[in-house]
């Protein structure tokens, strides 16, 4: 009867142990080099402007390309969710409107702060990008190009863009994404200063 | 202290701000129509509506809701409500009936939005609010006879 008891505390304890192991794994943070941005000071030694410029955007696409971006700029009509950008669930579409099919909009769950008792997130702009925002799937250099036409951009100029990012509630939630969700790398300042400085270099674009 | 205005009444509630609506209502308030299911947003038996949308009480903190009008299941009223719950009894749909306050809530969500869905529409609508008991077919069958009723 002891032997048994024994056995069954040490099974507890093994998979206890295998379990913290697990869940270290899964919410351990990204190296610095991840999660931080590169100053746009740091690319003035890059003498040639067009380089300077195609490797400040291609920073800038840490962020673009980060969970807390791609999962509301989907290719297809649903979100995904989580830093492993599994698929939404519940199943839930962009609807009309980016705010979801009726009867089950983006509201019905996310409120307007993030609800870290239950790891909603949330934010009062909260809606999935339009279809020709979309993002997922294509190069950094098809992003870049998407990101500076009118036509798919929400009819922004680059200062216009710049004020998005750096103001808009729901762009800043990338920096603020509630408990267990890794934040965008670096800040929504030092992602401001590399989108101003992409701009202030011509706002080239990489080849791919 | 939070104040809260639940079915047109207002109630007076000694709790935290970050407390869930579904606690307050339940616990507090003594209106047990409202289901706690997974407390996660993931099940859809804590459905409400606040100023007429539905929303899941369960992530809900009581700090969001402010002046707010909250209705549940116990203080639905009007034309779509009268529908559901008729199509509702005719079809039998509850089977043991735990998630059916929040099948009716979104259903009735879907009805004031779109007079006339789809099955696709439905899915879309009602995808969020799972049945152990797996009513999906009579539920959706529901939904249109209430959708047909109202056109009528």
């Amino acid at each position: 009867m002891q032997k048994a008891i024994l056995l069954t505390v040490a099974a507890g304890i093994a998979i206890g142990l295998a379990g913290t192991a697990l869940t270290f794994a899964q919410t351990a943070p990204r190296s610095p080099s991840d999660s931080s941005l590169r100053p746009a000071a740091s690319f003035s030694n890059i003498a040639n402007e067009r380089d300077r410029s195609v490797a400040l955007f291609t920073e800038m696409a840490k962020v673009l390309q980060h969970p807390r971006c791609m999962n509301c700029h989907p290719a297809t009509e649903r979100p995904r969710q989580g830093d492993a950008r599994r698929l939404h669930e519940p199943l839930v579409v962009r609807g009309k409107d980016g705010h979801g099919a009726p009867g089950m909009n983006c509201t019905t769950c996310h409120g307007k702060q993030n609800y870290d008792p239950a790891r909603i997130p949330g934010d009062g702009h909260w809606a999935l990008a339009p279809a020709s925002m979309a993002w997922e799937g294509k190069t950094v250099g098809q992003i870049c190009e998407q990101l500076k036409d009118p036509n798919r951009n929400g009819s922004r100029d680059v200062p216009g863009l710049i004020k998005h990012v750096t103001t808009d509630s729901l762009v800043l939630w990338g920096w603020n994404p509630g408990v267990g969700r890794e934040p965008a790398p670096g800040t929504p300042a030092e992602f401001g200063a590399l989108m101003q400085s992409w701009a202030d270099t011509g706002a080239a674009c990489p080849a791919s | 202290m939070v104040t809260l205005k639940v079915n047109g009444t207002t109630h007076s509630v000694d709790i935290d701000d970050d407390t869930p609506l579904l606690w307050a209502i339940r616990d507090n308030i003594g209106l047990t129509g409202t289901k706690f299911g997974c407390g996660v947003a993931q099940c859809g038996a804590c459905t409400v509506f606040i100023d007429g949308n539905s929303v899941r009480s369960c992530v809900t903190p009581v700090s969001a809701v402010g002046d707010s009008d909250v209705t549940t299941i116990e203080g639905l009223a009007g034309k779509e409500a009268e529908a559901v719950q008729a199509a509702w009894i005719a079809r039998d749909v509850p089977q043991c009936g735990y998630c059916q306050s929040g099948q009716v809530m979104s259903a009735i969500a879907l009805l004031k939005e779109n007079k006339k869905p789809t099955d696709r529409d439905i899915d879309l609508a009602m995808n969020g609010n799972i049945c152990r008991c797996a009513t999906y077919v009579r539920i959706r069958a529901a939904i249109h006879d209430s959708a047909r009723a109202l056109e009528g």
